[in-house]
């Protein structure tokens, strides 16, 4: 129960119910699961020197259907990961295994492709509340 | 006279001349001939080329026969963007017919997405026909649609039948008459010079002074790099189905005249070329 560790990709937000797109301090540990998470400081997307692609986004997970609960439901996640790269780690979180499928909306309306980046989503769709299912 | 409409037809029935080849490495029992096909600029590569998989299928030993997958001159080919689009950011002003390599080794997992049947390709048409409409109509047309006509629009596309399709798409392309155009255009950048995927971002159709936004608007604000500046020359082409629209031309216009079936203007920014 202690693998989750490696580099996590997203830190989580535990400050309420606060609107997205504030900005947040690095490098929280993994709160609400019993995770002794190093600090995810060093985020493993290191291209894009430029300003805004450096921010980070909130994002807010809705688990719907079968799918386990997240304790923590905002997360921050860097801009340039990709929808791919939330799955992986959720599914990881989860401890799902490789073949359960997880899938991914936003807003409830659309289903993004793997390889859209995070940033771009959040670019036209304001508010990024992703549902798993 | 011509109509507007026609331009829909002419947008329908871009076909690029492909000549497939399979990759050296592949291993055969006997020579793989070369197998050419007109490929509809709109469709999806995986969606079209089950005679070209047949094709090579009958060289190969079956145990070497997995996952398919092409590439142009050293690019691996998303089968997830249509296939124009793949034609104008990766081969624009090379000779025809366009050469693709046929993989079935080497799986290039970093670069693909996986396409093991039919439905994902129709979960991925959707998906985009569905975050195109939230941006056009705040989800509203394509919702009040039932699951028959979701599936009339996917089949029009499938079978090549642009009245089956356009008889559903019409209702997407539709803004109240109040309005002049649609809430924000879907549309995406692509840029073979950069890493990012490509740039989408929220843009209306109506500028705040009531005049229609243009082609050349859209780029000045979201990838002013590709504009010629006045006196300079031209560095790059900007293509939508392998044509470079005048840059005065209203984004709703092109919106509703040039998006791909999946109701985004995909538009590629290529370098011009010197002869």
């Amino acid at each position: 129960m202690a693998e989750v560790e490696e580099q996590l990709p997203l830190s989580p937000h535990d400050g309420g119910r606060g609107e997205c797109g504030e900005e947040l301090p690095d490098g929280g540990a993994a709160v609400g699961v019993a995770e002794p998470a190093p600090p995810s400081a060093g985020s493993p997307v290191t291209e894009e020197p430029a300003e805004d692609t450096k921010k980070k986004i909130d994002v807010l997970l809705k688990a719907v259907g079968d799918t386990p609960i997240m304790k923590t439901k905002k997360w921050t996640v860097e801009r340039t990961r990709t929808i791919q790269g939330l799955v992986d780690f959720i599914k990881k979180f989860l401890k799902l295994l490789a073949s359960e499928q997880l899938f991914i909306y936003v807003n409830q309306s659309f289903a993004p492709s793997p390889d859209q980046e995070v940033g771009t989503l959040y670019e036209v769709t304001l508010v990024l509340t992703v549902v798993l299912s | 006279m011509t109509d507007d409409k026609d331009v829909l037809r002419d947008v329908w029935f871009g076909r690029i001349p492909t000549c497939f080849t399979l990759y050296q490495d592949e291993i055969t029992e006997r020579e793989a001939e070369p197998y050419y096909l007109l490929l509809p600029r709109i469709s999806y590569l995986t969606l079209v080329t089950d005679k070209v998989k047949k094709h090579f299928q009958k060289v190969m030993r079956q145990e070497d026969v997995t996952e398919i997958w092409f590439e142009y001159e050293g690019t691996p080919l998303k089968w997830h963007f249509p296939i124009g689009l793949l034609f104008d950011l990766h081969a624009s002003n090379t000779a025809l017919p366009w050469n693709i390599t046929v993989h079935f080794k080497n799986f290039p997992e970093k670069d693909l997405l996986h396409c093991p049947s039919k439905d994902v390709i129709e979960a991925h048409f959707m998906a985009c026909v569905k975050e195109a409409d939230a941006l056009k109509h705040k989800s509203q047309v394509i919702n009040e649609m039932q699951k028959k006509d979701h599936k009339q629009l996917w089949m029009g596309l499938q079978n090549d039948k642009f009245d089956q399709f356009w008889a559903i798409n019409r209702k997407l392309m539709e803004y109240p008459p109040e309005d002049s155009g649609f809430r924000y255009i879907p549309f995406r950048i692509y840029q073979v010079t950069t890493e990012r995927p490509f740039i989408q971002k929220l843009f209306r159709p109506v500028a705040a002074n009531g005049q229609l936004n243009t082609l050349g608007d859209l780029l000045k604000e979201v990838c002013p790099a590709a504009i010629t500046p006045e006196d300079g020359e031209k560095k790059n082409q900007v293509m939508v189905h392998g044509i470079e629209p005048m840059l005065e031309t209203p984004v709703q216009w092109l919106s509703e005249h040039m998006s791909y079936p999946d109701n985004f203007l995909h538009i590629s920014i290529i370098p011009q070329p010197t002869d």
